[in-house]
């Protein structure tokens, strides 16, 4: 009996630690295909194609780069103020909305509650959306139009909530009553300080989305120079899949000539750097924030 | 009237948290309902001169179009379609890797698999079409390479539409499976170890009890999460669409879904006519589904309904 239990559990390991490290290698050798390119001279990958090692190690890709660093600089430079400001303002709004909406003696809470989480079923679809942008709110080639649209979600508020409502007892809210302070001073002095462990969860994932942005620079901006990271890096991949597929065609991206292929891998590593390095610190909030989502539903 | 002041006066109490409250709600109202009147898009002849209620009123005419397109019901189906297969396949595949993650010892391996599976979802969809440009691309690819050192020949999948439907699938799978199997993990550390200890004495070896044990448990957390997908079955996922396939007119065959040929409609083809109508006809559908799933669950269990 002791024996076949052991057998079952030892064939069962064998496949958890099969199966988990496959999937973990199809997660990660996507990354090391881009960064054994970015680290390639552009001759070999035109030769023997892309690898997992580099044929031959070069840094061509990122000196290309960083000579003339101007554009790609310009767009972390977008990207970064977009990112800080619009968590800055969408934390401020939804810790307060957050408060607000879990707190019981507040009659019309799941009304309101309702009213925001209504627009994840309904909405008035793409082109409205779009005109509102720029014909009403005249939004085109400004920062708001990269701000604005991600500035709050109905996920992230109901997370919020959650967050504000489990770490924060109705007591502490009720005492502070009693000592007279006011309900802005309660948010203020009580709640926001207990509420840091979810702030740090709900600005990552919106400082997320803001850095992972392209599709706010894809429909509202026009002048390259206000592009976003994301979208400039885009545009490099496929300005020159274009330039390639057309076989001719120089000075598109930089003065200097075709992007090639080291060049673009390159791009795609000095975009992605900062989330892959600060990733190991990051991650944790997100499982807490995912753990805790599912759990209030 | 006695009701209005009872409002009136509630709110009047609570106006300091009200004040919290109004910025977020003025900004649903004019960033979510206010372009539920552009709804009326649909009904008039567009011209970028002119104001909403200025323009032409053309009654169904554009939504005629949009039918006699004949694209309806092949974006339909491909919107529906892939997250269908989308919906199964991220629940089977992270409930199986959860499962087995979760019976695995070492710490340190534990905490580094769990954290690259999670990876992909951090990177941006343009990072996916780099991917897929390194793999794919008819000279260098991954593909052809590997193709070639067996000595067969290179593939153009690019013309190869049906291919498409496997790889958007494995790239949906890429990009999201972590997400629904953290939560998933979430819950096999909430289920009690007394279960699992009395299925031990009755002699339960390790597969059974992750068959009759953890899988059953999973139950409610499937649910919420099947609710969830469903309530966005008319939506696609857009970004990964757009950042696989772009503007390949050769895969739009098996790969065009509703809000990418929105998007299109809009911002390549300038067919204002057509995006107006084929978003009013994705809202209005999405919403009747909703509304219909959600009536069956309340049926069915009324703690599972979503509203």
């Amino acid at each position: 009996m002791k024996i076949r239990e052991d057998s079952a559990t030892k064939w069962f390991r064998l496949l958890a630690y099969t199966v988990v490290l496959a999937g973990s290698l199809a997660c990660i050798l996507p990354f090391i295909l881009i960064l054994s390119a970015s680290f390639s001279s552009n001759e070999s990958i035109l030769q023997e194609g892309y690898g997992f090692i580099p044929p031959k190690f070069s840094l061509e890709g990122y000196e290309i780069i960083f000579r003339v660093p101007g554009d790609v600089l310009r767009a972390y430079g977008v990207t970064t103020f977009a990112t800080i400001a619009g968590t800055a303002v969408g934390l401020l709004l939804m810790t307060m909305a957050g408060y607000v909406l879990q707190r019981r003696d507040f009659k019309y809470r799941n009304l309101f509650s309702f009213l925001i989480y209504f627009t994840t079923l309904f909405g008035g679809g793409l082109v409205p959306y779009y005109m509102l942008i720029t014909n009403y709110m005249k939004f085109t080639d400004s920062m708001y139009a990269l701000i604005w649209p991600s500035l709050m979600s109905p996920f992230l508020i109901i997370l919020m909530r959650s967050f504000i409502n489990s770490a924060i007892p109705d007591e502490v809210v009720e005492s502070a009553k009693i000592d007279g302070a006011n309900d802005f001073t309660i948010y203020y002095r009580v709640v926001l300080p207990l509420a840091i462990p979810g702030l740090a969860t709900v600005g990552l994932f919106l400082a997320l989305h803001y850095w992972n942005d392209w599709f706010s620079s894809a429909l509202f901006i026009n002048d390259a120079a206000k592009y976003q990271l994301q979208f400039y890096l885009y545009n490099i991949i496929n300005t020159s899949m274009f330039v390639n597929s057309i076989g001719a065609g120089a000075g598109v991206v930089l003065s200097e000539g075709i992007p090639s292929e080291s060049m673009k891998m390159a791009m795609a590593i000095v975009v992605t750097g900062p989330i892959l390095l600060l990733y190991p610190f990051i991650q944790r909030y997100f499982v807490k924030g995912l753990t805790i989502g599912a759990v209030k539903g | 009237m006695l009701r209005k002041n009872g409002v009136v006066k509630e709110l009047y109490k609570n106006r300091i948290l009200l004040l919290m409250l109004l910025p977020t709600l003025l900004y649903f109202l004019i960033n979510n309902y206010l372009p539920m009147i552009g709804i009326y898009y649909a009904f008039v002849q567009f011209d970028f001169n002119y104001n909403l209620f200025k323009m032409d009123f053309v009654g169904l005419q554009n939504f005629e179009f949009l039918w006699k397109s004949g694209k309806l019901t092949e974006l339909t189906l491909n919107t529906i379609g892939y997250n269908i297969a989308f919906l199964v396949l991220v629940n089977v595949l992270s409930i199986t890797v959860a499962v087995l993650l979760s019976e695995i010892k070492g710490k340190w391996f534990k905490k580094v698999t769990q954290s690259v599976l999670f990876l992909p979802y951090f990177v941006s969809f343009v990072i996916l079409s780099v991917i897929v440009f390194n793999l794919f691309n008819y000279e260098q690819g991954v593909l052809n390479t590997v193709l070639q050192q067996f000595g067969a020949e290179p593939v153009d999948v690019y013309s190869k539409p049906k291919l498409w439907i496997l790889f958007i699938i494995l790239f949906y799978l890429w990009k999201n499976f972590g997400y629904s199997m953290v939560i998933y993990l979430a819950s096999i550390t909430g289920i009690s170890e007394e279960y699992y200890e009395a299925a031990k004495i009755d002699g339960a070896n390790i597969f059974q009890r992750a068959w009759h044990i953890t899988v059953p448990m999973l139950k409610t957390t499937f649910v919420i999460l099947l609710l969830f997908a469903l309530g966005s079955i008319m939506k696609g996922q857009f970004d990964l669409f757009y950042q696989m396939v772009g503007n390949n007119g050769l895969l739009y065959s098996t790969t065009d879904i509703l809000d990418t040929y929105v998007y299109r409609s809009l911002r390549v083809t300038f067919d204002m006519g057509m995006a107006t109508a084929a978003g009013v006809y994705q809202s209005i559908f999405g919403f009747t589904l909703i509304m219909i799933v959600n009536a069956v669950i309340r049926r069915i269990n009324k703690d599972y309904a979503l509203f």
